[in-house]
């Protein structure tokens, strides 16, 4: 089977943003993402959401023009701000189209 | 009973134990938390069981009785919030925004201690209208408004408001509270007699399981106090008492019981902790979460549990007659 390389983006953010920054990344172009719920510590570690809510982790695949829009949004608007993690990995897909 | 054996009535309550455990529990490192879908269930409960006994106490009132009540209730929504503002502009060096994000706490309120207060009051045998149900739910919005309109004072942007009320608005806390007066309202005593067991009986104590989580939660806070500074700390104890005697008065003037109007003192008093932190969250970003939840959560919520409620008491039974 014929794979194709995209980026998984994975961000994990105070719960209270979680609805934002889905419609952020369905804006920036992404066809779809994956949100649960998930627990930890960071250095700023000041959440709104203390206590209803946590954290949620949001994971899209993207391809690489996609995922500069997302960079580029979450570096001015939510970087500065909020309890937020986010990191990058190259996955393989089947199905490219749908990413 | 004496100022002191309601006091001690109080603090030896089921919830207000549970919340001090859930405290020891942060003390002594517990790694104890109620899951996640357990903590959602239990506040849906609380929430829609008081919107739908404060909506079926609503249909057994007069418009006449619950007018005034309901008037006070909207100006103390206004007035609570700017008095904390300006308040906080003499006893911190916060900025606006910061103080402004601390209004919306203090100007919003909180459902569990609230709850907590009604049933410490009914404890004593203490008439409460039913309808005081319905102010806290009139009493959770414009606090939050006002809150950001004077942060907003402070920022070179305008503030994102259509995200802000749609949270508010399409959040549980008014969703379910309102949704539950509508409810309530609807189905009237009779259609209530068939829920009366699960939303009734049990409450108390699902009340005092959601303390403990609470407790576990504040306790977490508590470290943060210091970042605030003591102007902070000071006001986080001394607000609710000043915003708690106008909303007793508020009462007393609105004509409510002893009971009603030490309601209304606790639900101006309190603070809020989940409908407001998420509104600011979104609105006011440069607002400092460590300031406001610690305030609001690890001093405010503590000190009303155990000492604002029964305060709250004695401050309606010295006006009552006065005013």
């Amino acid at each position: 089977m014929i794979m194709k390389q995209r980026k998984l983006v994975t961000v994990v953010i105070e719960a209270g943003l979680a609805r934002r920054l889905e419609g952020d990344l369905r804006a920036a172009g992404a066809k779809g993402f994956t949100s649960t719920l998930a627990h930890g510590a960071g250095p700023r570690d000041q959440r709104a959401s203390e206590v209803d809510g946590g954290n949620v982790r949001v994971e899209s695949v993207v391809n690489n023009e996609v995922l500069e829009v997302i960079l580029e949004k979450l570096e001015r608007d939510y970087f500065p701000f909020y309890a937020i993690s986010c990191w990058v990995s190259q996955v393989e897909v089947v199905r490219d189209e749908r990413y | 009973m004496s100022g002191i054996e309601i006091a001690l009535a109080n603090l030896t309550s089921a919830p207000v134990l549970a919340f001090v455990l859930g405290i020891l529990a942060t003390v002594v490192r517990s790694d104890l938390r109620l899951p996640d879908a357990v903590y959602q269930t239990l506040s849906i409960y609380l929430l829609l069981g008081i919107g739908i006994k404060g909506g079926v106490a609503l249909s057994n009132s007069s418009p006449a009785e619950v007018a005034l009540p309901l008037l006070g209730a909207l100006i103390l929504g206004a007035v609570v919030p700017a008095i904390a503002f300006f308040a906080l502009g003499f006893m911190t060096k916060l900025d606006a925004i910061n103080r402004g994000a601390l209004a919306a706490h203090y100007g919003s309120t909180s459902l569990v201690t609230f709850t907590a207060g009604v049933l410490f009051l009914e404890s004593l045998q203490l008439y409460v209208e039913g309808y005081v149900n319905t102010l806290l739910a009139v009493l959770e919005i414009p606090g939050i408004i006002v809150g950001l309109a004077l942060a907003s004072r402070g920022l070179k942007r305008q503030v994102s408001w259509s995200e802000s009320m749609r949270e508010v608005l399409t959040g549980k806390s008014i969703l379910l509270l309102v949704g539950g007066v509508l409810m309530g309202l609807t189905m009237g005593a009779t259609g209530y007699s068939q829920i009366e067991g699960f939303f009734g009986a049990l409450f108390p104590g699902v009340l005092t399981l959601f303390l403990l989580e609470l407790g576990i939660v504040a306790g977490k806070r508590i470290k943060d106090i210091k970042k605030g500074g003591i102007g902070l700390v000071v006001f986080a104890i001394t607000f609710p008492l000043l915003a708690g005697s106008f909303g007793v008065a508020t009462g007393h003037l609105a004509g409510m019981s002893v009971g009603g109007s030490a309601t209304l003192g606790i639900i101006a008093a309190s603070a809020s902790y989940i409908a407001a932190p998420a509104a600011v969250r979104l609105a006011l970003p440069e607002a400092s979460p460590g300031i406001y939840l610690s305030a609001s959560l690890g001093i405010t919520f503590p000190f009303n549990l155990t000492v604002g409620i029964p305060a709250m008491l004695a401050i309606s039974q010295l006006m009552e007659g006065v005013i």
